[in-house]
């Protein structure tokens, strides 16, 4: 009973950031200059009366504006995100074409920050003002305040370039290899980069998170009660500090999660990755602003399943959030 | 306030981050005296290796990559600072009007506010740019929509609890208006942890623009370090430069504001020493 009320609860939330959504970008077409049918009428390259007529009727731009908002929405809701301008196909079957890719990438990206980052952070909050800590601290400092393209392009400066480790763009090599294992050696390998770019970001966030927290923490009665009890050092960090430590950064996380897609955009490109964040991209410079509509309800949906994620995940580390709630 | 200053000035991270970030307002001030002309045009030969006429050397249209550096730190400054600026006041009157008056008002701001939260910030932030036609204007518009709900929820925390002390309510029998203890009694001891905040968004601002131009969504009409590294995308692997140096202008210069902000948070919370806040 309680997981079913859960889910609806998601669901609700999840239908309301859609139909929030929908209706933020319904008006903000009509932000762009010229009403929508001159928007697409200027992208097709012909703005004759009739194909303005054809397309003001197709999208009801006719009707009053609360119409033109019930049709629009109407048509989200049955996933009809219309077509793109310039490639002539659903807008939603080339978001679910592009989406494994991206998830590919941000899931990697977003594991590796997840890992590395409280790792380092907690390493450093172990001995605070030692070598180690400001080692740390000062790289993390550095990275949280590097542009992820730079980053990008430096790698691909030095590892590409330089040292022909990995290759600097796409998914796959020109000729696929043969073999299952082969291939998904070759993407992995086209992945590093991106992955590893997209990733030190982030890895920067949780550094800093962790340690903060896990210093915190480390002052607490509870922590002082464990160390009296005479637990060694390691067990009293591990089990006692960074438990509790660990429960803001998840909470971040799930913050994070969603906005990766926003950093998955930039990587992408830097890295001609063929996700949906090259599309958006792509979509951008055509002024296709259906299909860029169409990413940005896709990412925030995303968002939405990952907070609820995190919500699971903060349910099973914390028995209190559960309690509260 | 000499409390505050000496307690910033002992601080050697947050006095190191200031002198860059004199550095970097001093390149921005003096770019059109030591550069003069327009950064765009042409100064010499195509992709000139750095060397003493060019010490940062020049892209592929023959443009002083130095004068660049100097006029495109005009552009991230005024971008950084200023949407910073929107960002905190649409914050506080949102924030401000939701942690004071209860009910209604406050769960629909708290509402929007969450939503805004949940719109993943710099897809946003493209969407707005392109619709809106790229410039200073529209970037600085869209940095702030994107950036003001943290800002609204600290504003709310600190109004909420600042609305129920007892120089409020006695303001409150007193009969002084409402804006005027919002303004007057309540913002000025609420100000602290946002001017906090405020630096810090400086520094993402700094970084959304620098993202925004390298992907072609910078102003047009004026160089930026974003627009260099983008634009110079295809002759990279032979010319270094082009990226190196503008890059190292961003990274200085975010890191500098970082440095700042977190030595203002230090030295106006004494006891928060050492603890970065995040809020998201």
């Amino acid at each position: 009973m309680r997981v079913a009320g859960f889910l609806l609860q998601w669901i609700v939330k999840a239908l309301a950031v859609v139909l929030a959504i929908t209706i933020l970008n319904f008006f903000l077409l009509r932000l762009a200059p010229g009403d929508p049918a001159m928007v697409m009428a200027g992208e097709a390259g012909s703005a004759d009366q009739t194909f303005l007529d054809q397309v003001r009727h197709e999208y009801g731009l006719d009707k009053p504006l609360p119409a033109q908002l019930a049709i629009y929405v109407e048509k989200v809701f049955t996933i009809n995100l219309g077509e793109s301008y310039r490639f002539h196909r659903p807008v939603a079957a080339m978001l679910l074409e592009r989406l494994p890719a991206t998830l590919l990438l941000t899931g990697t990206a977003y594991a590796f920050a997840l890992i590395l980052g409280p790792l380092l952070g907690a390493l450093a909050a172990m001995r605070p003002r030692s070598l180690l800590d400001r080692a740390i601290s000062v790289l993390s400092l550095f990275f949280y305040a590097t542009p992820i393209f730079w980053i990008g392009l430096l790698l691909i400066l030095l590892f590409s370039v330089r040292l022909g480790w990995l290759p600097p763009f796409g998914m796959h090599g020109f000729i696929p290899p043969d073999g299952l294992l082969a291939q998904a050696l070759d993407t992995l390998q086209h992945l590093l980069l991106p992955a590893f770019t997209l990733g030190l970001f982030y890895i920067a966030v949780y550094i800093r998170l962790t340690r903060a927290s896990m210093l915190e923490t480390a002052g607490l009665e509870y922590v002082k009660t464990a160390r009296a009890k005479g637990l060694p050092e390691w067990r009293v960090a591990t089990a006692h500090i960074l438990r509790t430590a660990l429960l803001p950064i998840i909470t971040f996380a799930g913050l994070q999660a969603g906005q990766l897609v926003g950093g998955a955009l930039v990587v992408e490109t830097v890295f001609a990755w063929p996700g949906i964040g090259r599309l958006a991209f792509d979509a951008l410079f055509q002024r296709d602003y259906n299909l860029l509509l169409g990413v940005f309800l896709l990412s925030s949906l995303m968002v939405v399943f990952f907070n609820m994620l995190t919500d699971v995940v903060l349910r099973l580390a914390d028995p209190r959030v559960g309690a509260r709630a | 306030m000499r409390g505050l200053l000496r307690r910033f000035a002992e601080n050697p991270a947050a006095t190191a981050g200031l002198i860059m970030l004199a550095a970097i307002l001093f390149a921005a001030l003096t770019a059109s005296f030591f550069f003069p002309g327009d950064p765009m045009a042409p100064r010499g030969a195509p992709l000139l290796p750095p060397d003493g006429r060019f010490p940062f050397g020049t892209d592929m249209l023959g443009r002083d990559v130095l004068a660049g550096v100097f006029h495109g730190a005009r552009v991230s400054l005024l971008i950084g600072f200023l949407s910073a600026i929107v960002s905190v006041l649409i914050g506080v009157v949102v924030g401000a009007a939701a942690g004071f008056f209860d009910g209604a008002v406050d769960d629909v701001l708290v509402r929007v506010t969450e939503f805004f939260q949940t719109i993943p910030s710099f897809i946003f932030a493209i969407l707005l740019v392109a619709i809106l036609t790229p410039g200073v204007t529209s970037i600085i518009v869209a940095i702030a929509v994107v950036t003001w709900p943290p800002i609204a929820r600290l504003a709310r925390t600190e109004f909420m609890a600042l609305r129920s002390r007892q120089f409020v309510e006695a303001a409150v029998l007193a009969g002084v208006p409402r804006l005027r203890i919002i303004s007057r009694e309540i913002l000025p001891n609420a100000v602290t942890p946002l001017i906090v905040m405020g630096s810090l968004l400086v520094a993402t601002a700094i970084l959304t623009e620098s993202s925004l131009s390298f992907l072609g969504l910078g102003d047009p009409n004026h160089i930026s370090w974003g627009y260099m590294i983008g634009s110079s995308r295809t002759v990279f692997r032979q010319a270094w430069w082009l990226s190196v140096f503008p890059g190292c202008a961003i990274v200085l210069t975010v890191l500098a504001i970082n440095l700042v902000g977190e030595g203002l948070n230090d030295a106006l919370n004494p006891h928060l020493k050492g603890r970065v806040k995040f809020e998201s």
